[in-house]
């Protein structure tokens, strides 16, 4: 009986709470917070399909470039480092101070060198979404389970061999967390960047519209970003789940 | 070590004109306005209105986040309920929400402050959900066995169960803060060191620019290590914080 | 074969030094079965992983049919006790079983045939293709044991394999090692803390002092072969040298400070199971 209210409970409270903002929000009538329905009709205009080609895809670009970039080079610095205490000792204090920098401050930064064109852009993504991977990288090799290291020494499994089959295997799920995370951060720092510093994008879009008091097309705006985030994350959650299925089994039959 | 090769290698770089001098500012000359900033009263101003935004949007977070994750975290009816919003609501970037911040609070104070709580609670409420749900179900089945009422397994088992993972949201919330705050600073325009680093770069004041981002980098490092030092005390007789034998 | 020669272990150093093992000499010849028994907490482990070249001693040395073992020798095959995390979790037994064997470039026919042998000797060829957590804990340490002999060593050592086995299981995996032992001919160093085990198996036994440790004493095991876990267990020998061995080590335990009430505890436990198994 519980399990039916909960499941009934998933599905109602969501359309409730749709609900109750698109009446709310067509009975008062402040300009800040347009009729739902307005809304509604703004996101259709401009995303489906309108402003794809001029904002869409290039903030699209942008992100994925940055964040691929991020992730190919955290783990091709993260493993050595992993593997080498003496090196990631060393390199400690740099990494420590350089992560700690809050990104926003980097933004000028990123202008100055590169410009307002998307090497800035791409360049800030990608070293910001660096450190996430990087350090969960650097946790997951160094937790590998000890006996996993003696059985592979034992058996004189070294190299690249040891690398590709063990190594990075064993630090996937640890790996996936920090991608996780530098995913969103990913595209916290688009939007920053194209408020910024930009000519289009779907930031950029947002705070001219804010500028020019268009406020359900700003509203359209967010409604896309909160969409983008929503669905870069499940495509993650899929992509996770088929290359970590070993690591969900393993876990489940540890603990029960 | 590695620290002072990767200095010299900065300042090499840019006198020598590998790093071109009008983008890039030499490290010393860095360093030396880096200890010029320091003594200026502009600067402790800035500094201290970013820690203010921090501190406030961190302090409303923690006090909506952790009984909010108690509540939700402790009912498998509301859990279930609350789920898909919870799931739509969390990847929303909150830097979306700075057109509506700037409409509806201006650029002060409030607009920052708005932002860093929207962007903090997230990492923090989630957190304390999952802390509160991981308690192992023997453990909560023996309290039952004995008569512990609801209330009183909430608050004698999960509760502290709960703390370590509340100790680590509250490490992520803090830096999430942090970073809406300069956000809101660079990009609205409210007071503090984002402003002050953004019209140092739009005023061509390299070395300044630099230096403030250094100074910046300072400041969030140390409220990190801050964050991970109260952090590590709460955790220390938490498992994951063993560590393993070699 | 294998020769140990005053091997020892110390960590630490001066006053907080630790000395794991004293000094150990014994000898393995080929195909022989030797079981390595002594009290907990004795350095069986550290002995084990010293000889097998994951650990350097701080004394002495282990000499594998005549060189000195300084990394873990290609002859030599390891079974640890945790099957658990020594066993790859993204790959399926075939995959872990295979593993060892890419980098001694047999060719792929000639390697999936030792694969698929050595599975099929430890009972589990129906289940080839199915991954690690799928398997219980005995089929686990069965994956372990394939794993070990599809490398061909030619000797096998073994760090208490059946120790985080239940009871039943133990008995049918002793017997599948001493089956294996005769099908491939390899050689066994067998280290357990199961009196009853050690005897059951074991051509030769080391027993080992409490730490620092040293070697007690060395017995023959005289019992016929095929060993059978009923009838072995019924002969009046299995008896004598069992309690020689149980008694070897209480009063190396007895002698010690620590665990005399374990050790009597544990001794009481032993005492149970015998009358259970008659």
């Amino acid at each position: 009986m519980r399990r039916h209210l909960a499941i009934a409970l998933e599905i109602t409270v969501p359309i409730l709470l749709l609900v109750l903002w698109g009446v709310y929000s067509a009975s008062g009538d402040t300009f800040y917070f347009p009729p739902l329905t307005d809304i509604l009709q703004k996101f259709q205009e401009l995303w489906l399909f309108d402003r794809v080609g001029s904002d869409v895809w290039p903030s699209l670009q942008r992100l994925l470039l940055g964040y691929a970039i991020a992730c190919a080079a955290a783990v091709a610095i993260g493993i050595p480092l992993g593997l080498n205490p003496l090196l990631r000792r060393a390199t400690s204090p740099i990494v420590e101070f350089l992560r700690a920098i809050p990104p926003p401050a980097l933004l000028p930064f990123a202008v100055v060198v590169l410009g307002v064109g998307n090497s800035g852009k791409i360049f800030l993504i990608a070293f910001v979404c660096l450190w996430p991977v990087l350090l969960n990288t650097i946790d997951g090799v160094t937790g590998i389970d000890p006996t996993l290291r003696e059985t592979a020494r034992s058996y004189g499994v070294s190299g690249r061999e040891r690398l590709t089959k063990i190594v990075l295997p064993a630090a996937s799920p640890q790996i996936f967390a920090g991608m996780r995370t530098s995913l969103s951060l990913a595209l916290i720092l688009m939007v920053i960047s194209e408020m910024v510093a930009s000519t289009n994008g779907i930031g950029f879009f947002v705070l001219q519209s804010q500028r020019s008091f268009a406020i359900p097309e700003m509203w359209a705006g967010i409604l896309l970003l909160g969409l983008l985030g929503y669905a870069l994350n499940l495509i993650f959650l899929l992509v996770e789940r088929r290359v970590l299925a070993w690591h969900r089994g393993a876990r489940a039959s540890a603990l029960g | 070590m590695a620290v002072l090769c990767a200095l010299a290698l900065w300042e090499l770089a840019v006198r020598s004109g590998l790093l071109s001098e009008t983008s890039f500012s030499p490290m010393t000359d860095t360093v030396a306005e880096l200890g010029r900033q320091l003594g200026t009263g502009d600067f402790w101003t800035a500094v201290l209105n970013t820690l203010q935004g921090w501190a406030l949007g961190l302090g409303l977070a923690i006090l909506l986040a952790v009984p909010a994750g108690i509540l939700v975290g402790s009912s498998r009816l509301a859990y279930r309920a609350l789920r898909v919003p919870i799931e739509f609501l969390r990847p929303i970037p909150s830097v979306a929400l700075i057109p509506l911040a700037v409409l509806v609070y201006g650029t002060g104070l409030e607009s920052k402050v708005f932002l860093a709580v929207f962007a903090s609670f997230w990492p923090l409420f989630v957190q304390t959900m999952y802390g509160v749900q991981d308690v192992d179900p023997v453990v909560t089945d023996t309290a039952r066995s004995f008569g512990l009422g609801r209330f009183e397994r909430i608050w004698r088992i999960r509760l502290p169960a709960a703390v370590p993972y509340i100790a680590t949201g509250v490490r992520i919330s803090s830096a999430v803060a942090l970073i809406l705050a300069v956000t809101a600073e660079l990009v609205i325009g409210s007071a503090g060191l984002g402003r002050s680093i953004s019209v140092a770069q739009s005023g061509g004041a390299i070395d300044v620019m630099y230096a403030l981002i250094i100074a910046t980098g300072i400041l969030g490092w140390l409220l990190n290590i801050l964050a991970t030092r109260g952090e590590r005390r709460v955790l220390h007789w938490h498992p994951s914080q063993r560590e393993l034998p070699a | 074969m294998l020769e140990v020669s005053q091997l020892g272990k110390t960590y630490g150093e001066g006053e907080n030094a630790t000395h794991a093992i004293g000094s150990i000499s014994f000898g393995i010849e080929e195909k022989e079965f030797v079981c390595v028994v002594g009290p907990s907490g004795c350095g069986k482990t550290t002995l084990l992983k010293c000889m097998s070249g994951l650990l350097e001693p701080s004394t002495g040395s282990t000499a594998l049919k005549g060189r000195t073992v300084d990394g873990p020798p290609p002859e030599m095959a390891l079974v640890f006790q945790e099957y658990s995390r020594s066993l790859l979790p993204w790959m399926s037994v075939r995959g872990n079983v295979t593993l060892p064997l890419r980098h001694k470039k047999l060719g792929k026919g000639e390697t999936a045939r030792l694969v698929e042998e050595a599975v099929e000797a430890v009972g589990l060829a129906g289940f080839i293709d199915r991954y690690p957590w799928e398997l219980s804990g005995g089929m686990q340490q069965r994956v372990a044991i394939a794993r070990a002999l599809a490398y061909q060593p030619e000797i096998l050592l073994m760090d208490e394999p059946f120790a985080s086995v239940d009871a039943q299981t133990r008995g049918d995996l002793e017997d599948l090692v001493l089956r294996v032992r005769e099908q491939f001919g390899v050689t066994v160093l067998f280290v357990t803390h199961d009196i009853d085990e050690s005897v059951y198996l074991a051509d030769r036994i080391v027993v080992l002092t409490p730490s620092p440790t040293e070697v007690r004493e060395v017995l023959t095991v005289d019992l016929p072969h095929p060993r059978d876990q009923v009838d072995t267990k019924e002969l009046p020998e299995f008896a004598r040298l069992r309690a020689h061995v149980y008694r070897l080590i209480k009063r190396e335990q007895s002698g010690g400070e620590e665990d005399a009430t374990t050790g009597g505890r544990a001794g009481g436990e032993r005492a149970d199971r015998d009358r259970v198994r008659g």
